[in-house]
C-alpha cells in the first residue's frame, strides 16, 4: 500500500487546472415511475476543467449518482446539453460513448458492480480486455493495480470472498488500472473504515497530482475537504459551487 | 478484443450452467446423431453390398419372377405377383436357347421351408442352413470353390442323383475328424451322398456363407415338390464387350420360353450387380431422406431451445451486460460474446452427435460384417450447419444483448 503522501495538515497546493472537459449546460432527469414522474435532476449547469478535484455533496436522493452516471457517459441527460472534451455526448453512438468509458474514464461505483462469477485479478483486468491489451501485459497492470489497493493477496477471491471494504477497492483497482484521466468515485470510502479511506484518498490526491482529474461522490466532509472545490446538491439543483472551505 | 477472450468467456458461462447447456445441446446432438448414423450406416452397407453383390460376378445378370427393389404400388404388385412361376421345363429351355451365346447359365431353387438342419449319424449342425437346388454352374456364378471333392457334372443333374455339397461350418459341425466325402447327411429328411465341400467363404450382410448347402436341381424339385417353386436363373456373358448382346438375346430367349406375343411385357424381372445396387441406392436415397428430414425436424426444435436459453441468458445476465458495458464493452463485444455461446453450445452438441452418429452407424455395420467408415462429407455438413443454426438462433438474443442500455442494465437485479 502506498503511504500518504500528503498529510492532512499540510498545505493542498491547488494545480492550475487546463482544458475544459466537462461542460454541462441545463441538464435535467426525468424519471417515470408509472404515472409519477421524478426529477432528479432539475436543470444543472457545472464546468469541469482537466486536474480539477472536485467534491460533489448533498443529501440522500438530491441526485448525485444520477449526476455522476451523466459525467461518465452511462446515462444521457433527459434534456439540456453535455460536452465531453467539446463534443456533444448526445451526438455520440453508443460505441463512441463505450470507448471513452473504456479509456478515459475510470468509475467507481457506489454499488461496486463486480462480476460476481469472476476473481479479482479478472474483475480488474476486464477494462484492459475490452481495451485489447495482451494477456501477459494486462496481467501485470491489474496486478499492480490491485498491489496499488493493497489486495496483492487476494487477488484469486471473487467478490462473495471479499469484505465489503475490499469489494470496494476491487472497483477501485479496476476503476485505475487503464491509467483513466478523468476519475469518477460514487462514495469510495462509503464501506472502509477512516484509515483504509485515508489510504484511498490519498491514493486519489497522488493521481491529482500527476495531473488527473479527480470526481468524487461523498456526504463525508472530511473525505470531501481532500477535494480543491465542492459542488453541493438539493433536490436536483446546485446549491452551492466553489473552492473548498 | 481478441476471439480467443471472446471464446473463453463462452466457455466460462456455459460451465455455469453445466446441465442446462447439456440438455440444450442434447437437442443438437440427437439432430446430428440420427443423420450422421444413418450416412455412416448407408454408407458402410453400400461399400459391403457393392463388395457383396460381385459374388455374382461382373458378367452376370439374372431373371427371377421378383424384382428386388420395393413397390409401393399395389397395382404393380398384384400384377407380379399374379406372374406364372419360372418353372425347370423353361429354364432348361432357355439354356438351350443360350447355348449359342453362353454355357454358363445357373438355375436356383431356394429352399424356403423354413429353418433346416443336416444330420450325420448323432452329429447335427445348427438349423438355418441355405439350401439351394441348383446345377454344375453354381460354383462360377456365385464364385465359389470346392475345398475337397468334385463339383456337379450334367450328369449329377440329368439324373437327379441325391448328393450334395456341403459348406465349410457345416464340415466343422459334422465331419469334425473324418473325411466328409461319400458320407450320407440327412437334409430336411431325405439323405444325400456327399461328394463335395466348399472352401470357406466368410459371410456377407451378417449371414454366413458357409452354411450353404447345394443339391442337384432335378433332385431338389422332386424331393420338395414344384409346385410352388420360381426358378432364379443366372446366365454369364462371355465377356465385358459381349455383355449387353447377351443381355439382348436372353431376354429374347426368356420372352420365347414364356410364350410372351410381342406387344406382351416381360412377366419376368431382369438384374445384374448393377440393377441391384440400383435397387439398393433407390432405398438407401428413401432412408436417407427420411433421416434428413426427421433431423432437420430435430435441428429446428433444437434451435428454438437454443434461441430460447439464450434469451433466458441475456435476461438472466443483464447485469453482466451492464456491468461490461460501463468498463468499455463495445456492442460488437456483448454480440460475439452471445453469439459465440449459442455457436459453441450448437457445434459441441453437434460434435457429439458426429461421433455418436459415426461410432451407432459403424457398430451396425460390423454386426452386419461391413467395413468400417467415416462419412467426412456428411460431418462437414453437419458442423457447418451447427454453425448456422448457432449463429441463427443466438443472432436475436445476442442483438438484444448487445443494445441493452448499461445505465438500466446496472440496475437490473
Ligand atoms: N432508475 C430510476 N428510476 C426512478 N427513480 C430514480 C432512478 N434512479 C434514481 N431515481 C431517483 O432519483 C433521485 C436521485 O437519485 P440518486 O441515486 O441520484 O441519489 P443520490 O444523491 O445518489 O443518493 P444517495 O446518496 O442515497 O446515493 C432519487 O429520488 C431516486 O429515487
Ligand atoms: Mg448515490
Amino acid at each position: 500500500m502506498i503511504p500518504p503522501t500528503v498529510s492532512r495538515s499540510a498545505a493542498r497546493a491547488v494545480r492550475p487546472p487546463g482544458a475544459l472537459v466537462i461542460e454541462i449546460e441545463g441538464v435535467t432527469k426525468l424519471y417515470k415511475m408509472g404515472t409519477e414522474i421524478i426529477h432528479a435532476l432539475r436543470g444543472v449547469s457545472l464546468n469541469i476543467r482537466r486536474n480539477e478535484y472536485l467534491a460533489i455533496m448533498g443529501p440522500s436522493g438530491s441526485g448525485k449518482s444520477t449526476m455522476m452516471n451523466m459525467l461518465g457517459c452511462l446515462d444521457t441527460p433527459t434534456a439540456g446539453r453535455y460536452e465531453f472534451s467539446g463534443k456533444n455526448v448526445a451526438h455520440m453512438i453508443d460505441d463512441e460513448l463505450a470507448e471513452i468509458r473504456n479509456r478515459e474514464i475510470g468509475f467507481v461505483f457506489q454499488t461496486f458492480n463486480l462480476l460476481p462469477r469472476s476473481d479479482a485479478l479478472h474483475n480488474v483486468e476486464l477494462p484492459l480486455i475490452y481495451a485489447g491489451m495482451s494477456p501477459h501485459d494486462r496481467r501485470e497492470r491489474a496486478l499492480l493495480a490491485l498491489n496499488n489497493v493493497g489486495l496483492g493477496d487476494r487477488i484469486h477471491h471473487r467478490p462473495n470472498e471479499l469484505s465489503g471494504g475490499q469489494r470496494q477497492r476491487v472497483a477501485i483497482a479496476r476503476a485505475l488500472v487503464n491509467n483513466p484521466s478523468i476519475i469518477l468515485a460514487d462514495e469510495p470510502t462509503g464501506n472502509l473504515d477512516s484509515r483504509t479511506g485515508e489510504e484511498i484518498m490519498a491514493l486519489f490526491e497522488q493521481l491529482y497530482e500527476q495531473g488527473n482529474t479527480i470526481i468524487v461522490v461523498t456526504h463525508e466532509e472530511d473525505i470531501a475537504r481532500h477535494a480543491r472545490r465542492v459542488v453541493r446538491l438539493r433536490d436536483g439543483l446546485i446549491e452551492s459551487d466553489g473552492p473548498i472551505d | 478484443m481478441l476471439l480467443n477472450e471472446i471464446l473463453r468467456m463462452a466457455f466460462a458461462s456455459l460451465g455455469v450452467n453445466k446441465l442446462r447447456s447439456m440438455l440444450t445441446m442434447a437437442g443438437i446432438t440427437i439432430g446430428v446423431f440420427s443423420v450422421i448414423g444413418v450416412m455412416t450406416t448407408v454408407s458402410a452397407l453400400r461399400g459391403s453390398i457393392e463388395s457383396g453383390l460381385s459374388f455374382l460376378g461382373s458378367n452376370i445378370f439374372q431373371f427371377s419372377k421378383y424384382p428386388t427393389g420395393i413397390t409401393n404400388d399395389g397395382n404393380s404388385r398384384r400384377k407380379i405377383e399374379a406372374r406364372r412361376n419360372v418353372t425347370l421345363a423353361q429354364a432348361q429351355r432357355y439354356q438351350q436357347l443360350m447355348e449359342g451365346v453362353t454355357d454358363v447359365v445357373c438355375l436356383k431353387a431356394p429352399y424356403r421351408d423354413g429353418p433346416l438342419q443336416a444330420t450325420y449319424q448323432n452329429r447335427k449342425t445348427e438349423p438355418g442352413l441355405n439350401m439351394i437346388g441348383t446345377n454344375e454352374h453354381f460354383l462360377a456364378a456365385n464364385q465359389f470353390t470346392i475345398d475337397i471333392g468334385r463339383n456337379f457334372n450334367p450328369e449329377d443333374i440329368d439324373l437327379g442323383r441325391p448328393i450334395t455339397i456341403i459348406g465349410a461350418n457345416i464340415v466343422k459341425k459334422l465331419f469334425p475328424s473324418e473325411s466328409p466325402l461319400g458320407k450320407l447327411v440327412k437334409l430336411g429328411g431325405r439323405t444325400y451322398t456327399v461328394v463335395g465341400t466348399f472352401a470357406e467363404k466368410g459371410s456377407t450382410f451378417g449371414q454366413s456363407q458357409d452354411d450353404m448347402v447345394i443339391v442337384p436341381i432335378t433332385r431338389y424339385l422332386s424331393d420338395y415338390g414344384s409346385a410352388n417353386v420360381s426358378i432364379n436363373i443366372a446366365t454369364e456373358a462371355p465377356d465385358q464387350q459381349h455383355y449387353n448382346e447377351a443381355v439382348d438375346k436372353a431376354i429374347t430367349a426368356m420372352r420365347i420360353v414364356r410364350g410372351l406375343k410381342a406387344g406382351d411385357d416381360n412377366d419376368f424381372e431382369i438384374y445384374s450387380n448393377d440393377s441391384l445396387i440400383a435397387a439398393f441406392a433407390k432405398v438407401a436415397d428413401a432412408v436417407r431422406a427420411g433421416a434428413l428430414v426427421i433431423s432437420g425436424i430435430a435441428l429446428m426444435a433444437a434451435s428454438v431451445g437454443i434461441m430460447n436459453i439464450m434469451l433466458v441468458s441475456v435476461t438472466e445476465r443483464t447485469k453482466e451486460i451492464g456491468i461490461r458495458k460501463s468498463i468499455g464493452a463495445r456492442r460488437q463485444s456483448i454480440l460475439l460474446q452471445f453469439l459465440i455461446e449459442a455457436v459453441v453450445i450448437s457445434l459441441a452438441g453437434g460434435v457429439a452427435g458426429i461421433f455418436l452418429g459415426v461410432a451407432a452407424g459403424n457398430g451396425l455395420a460390423v454386426w452386419m460384417k461391413a467395413e468400417i467408415v467415416f462419412p467426412w462429407d456428411w460431418a462437414a455438413i453437419g458442423l457447418i450447419v451447427c454453425t448456422v443454426i448457432g449463429v441463427g438462433a443466438g443472432l436475436y438474443p445476442a442483438i438484444k444483448a448487445s443494445r441493452l442500455d448499461p445505465i438500466e442494465s446496472l440496475r437490473f437485479e
